[in-house]
């Protein structure tokens, strides 16, 4: 067996983008993943990881719900990820300080849904499916659903953007200049709630947040600017998801053979793999100056002529005992 | 005459009122706040300063009194009014430069993506240049010094250009060098392009060579003038219906009530109670 054989056998083989399933799930991967990671970096920035997992919780409980009641289940998840997420945003910023009634709540919801699932009889396979995703068993009409809705999330964020981020970081200031914070809350949460549900088809309800947060965080250790941030976790996010996706069709093949190992697996570990790597080559910041101005034994140092002349050098008295040493030291220097 | 210099004023307070919670906060204050003036806002923890300040940016509603800027009753959105948080904590990893902080002063309140133009980032330049930041405006905010990133929340403040700026205790998490090195900087600013600068401090003494006059809360009245004029034992015991002292120690003004030191005397890192 050559090393190309090899390779095709247990890595990589083109056979597979000739298999409809594995087309559609590349197809709704992508999408999901595109629309989880432009929000991911407004769910860091705004610190709704924890929030992001509940409403999938609770999504499950309406997963659940429709699959007892024959509907797709993509209909119940998003149903009850939204109403979740929009209980959360009328909580405002108590929902993050009650910890507790949130997990409560939560786990509540799992119950239900456990409770939803064992009376239900029509469907074995739907309990892992509903909890840990079979991105493969997703239908076309679906995922033609889920690129609409995921489209129609993007264009939100497009429209919120702006808003959104200034809310995000100063969010009096941005009250003050006009921002309407509620709204623009709710209709981010409401996104993420759509999203999330979308990623419970790929990686299903426990693991969704691997596709909302990973990418989001990992991009956060290689770039700077929001902007290309946001890219760049679309982009991971998708190269994670496909990777995943081709792993677990190889993986047919792989010793003792027979029995394919779940696309959840491959995606969430890469998501981590990728975001450890991403932490250990991090590039390490530097100013453009070699010593911050800050640092600086006078202030008179800054850069524009009008600071210069306003500063006065501030007595000796005013600055530390620890800055005088590095005063000190620059003299010398 | 009165109505003359209400006209005048960029700020008009005048006997403004509110109550929280069924709880007065504010009783009656004035001020009238002249462009290029540099007024303290000093008050214990509790004492309606932050209160103020929203009412100012239209926030708040008085139950009472007048609220104006530029002779107008105050609404929300008004650019005419640059604010300045209290400190905020960013996560050293947020991916966001000084620079797109600031840029958010030009219209952060509009809807969409903003198109990056060479028009935008000369303003946004100008302003970090005003506040000293251009050199460290392309460092991710979260890696800055707490001075550093007030310098940036000022340049965005100016980006509205404001007539006047209002900085919620801009000094509370500062070593003394910084802020004194803020003070200056405020003043610099506001003198040159004749903006009114209202600051909050539980301390009056890093405003001791800057501030023209000040405002002085305490059991929701206030007090306007100057240093000499308002922060003696007379007026102050008044304003706070029982006998507080003000004590001068070493060059610093302590005013003390009771056993315990009211304003100037507090450490800096237990002050940053909302009021």
């Amino acid at each position: 067996m050559t090393e190309l054989d090899w390779l095709r056998q247990y890595v990589f083989t083109p056979d597979m983008f000739a298999n409809d399933q594995v087309t559609n799930a590349l197809l709704a991967g992508a999408v999901v993943s595109v629309v989880c990671a432009a929000l991911g970096y407004f769910v860091v920035l705004r610190g709704l990881s924890f929030i992001g997992h509940a409403v999938t919780d609770i999504g499950f409980t309406g997963g659940a719900g429709a699959a007892l009641l024959g509907l797709n289940a993509l209909w119940g998840l998003a149903t009850f990820c939204v109403a979740a997420a929009l209980g959360v945003g009328a909580l405002g910023d108590r929902a993050r300080e009650r910890d507790v009634a949130t997990g409560v709540i939560l786990a509540l919801g799992l119950g239900l849904g456990a409770m939803f699932l064992y009376i239900n009889t029509r469907y074995v396979n739907t309990p892992f499916t509903l909890l840990f995703g079979s991105i493969f068993e997703v239908d076309p009409d679906t995922t033609r659903v889920m690129v609409v809705i995921g489209l129609v999330c993007l264009a939100v964020l497009v429209v919120l953007y702006r808003p959104l981020l200034f809310s995000s970081l100063s969010p009096e200031t941005a009250q003050a200049r006009g921002v309407p914070l509620q709204l623009v809350s709710a209709l981010f949460l409401a996104c993420m709630a759509v999203a999330v549900a979308e990623a419970a088809q790929v990686v299903g309800v426990l693991l969704s947040t691997a596709l909302l947060v990973g990418p989001a965080a990992t991009a956060g250790y290689l770039v700077t600017r929001p902007g290309p941030a946001t890219a760049l976790a679309a982009l991971l996010g998708v190269l994670e998801t496909w990777l995943g996706i081709d792993l677990a069709y190889v993986s047919y093949y792989w010793p003792p053979g027979g029995k394919g190992w779940p696309v959840s697996f491959f995606i969430t570990a890469l998501v981590l793999v990728v975001y450890l790597l991403a932490r250990l080559i991090r590039p390490g910041f530097r100013r453009h100056l070699p010593m911050s101005i800050s640092q600086l034994p006078n202030p008179g140092a800054m850069p524009t002529p009008g600071a210069r002349a306003s500063c006065a050098s501030p007595s000796a008295s005013a600055i530390p005992a620890h800055r005088q040493r590095t005063a000190a030291h620059l003299r010398e220097a | 005459m009165a109505d003359l210099a209400a006209a005048a004023a960029v700020l008009h307070l005048d006997r403004v009122a509110l109550s929280l919670g069924g709880h007065p906060v504010l009783r009656e204050v004035s001020l009238d706040l002249h462009a290029g003036e540099f007024v303290g806002l000093i008050g214990a923890n509790g004492a309606g300063k932050t209160t103020l300040l929203r009412l100012i940016l239209g926030l708040l509603r008085p139950d009472s009194g007048a609220v104006q800027v530029l002779g107008r009753p105050v609404g929300r959105g008004n650019a005419a009014v640059g604010y300045v948080p209290q400190k905020q904590q960013f996560d050293p990893e947020t991916p966001l430069r000084g620079r797109d902080l600031v840029a958010l002063g030009i219209d952060g309140q509009r809807w969409g993506i903003p198109w990056p133009s060479r028009q935008r980032r000369r303003r946004v330049d100008d302003a970090l240049r005003q506040v000293g930041a251009l050199e460290y405006a392309d460092a991710p905010v979260g890696r800055l010094s707490g001075g550093e990133q007030q310098r940036l929340l000022i340049a965005q403040a100016l980006l509205a250009d404001p007539k006047i700026l209002l900085l919620d205790e801009p000094l509370s998490h500062l070593d003394i060098r910084s802020a004194s090195e803020v003070v200056r900087l405020v003043a610099r600013i506001g003198k040159a392009r004749g903006v009114a600068v209202l600051l909050v401090a539980h301390d009056m003494n890093p405003l001791l060579e800057a501030m023209d006059r000040v405002l002085y809360l305490a059991e929701g009245r206030s007090a306007v003038g100057t240093v000499e004029e308002v922060v003696r034992t007379e007026v102050l015991s008044q304003l706070y219906g029982y006998p507080v002292d003000v004590l001068h120690v070493r060059g610093r003004i302590l005013v003390v009530g009771g056993s315990e030191i009211l304003v100037g005397g507090q450490p800096e890192h237990e002050v940053h109670a909302h009021d």
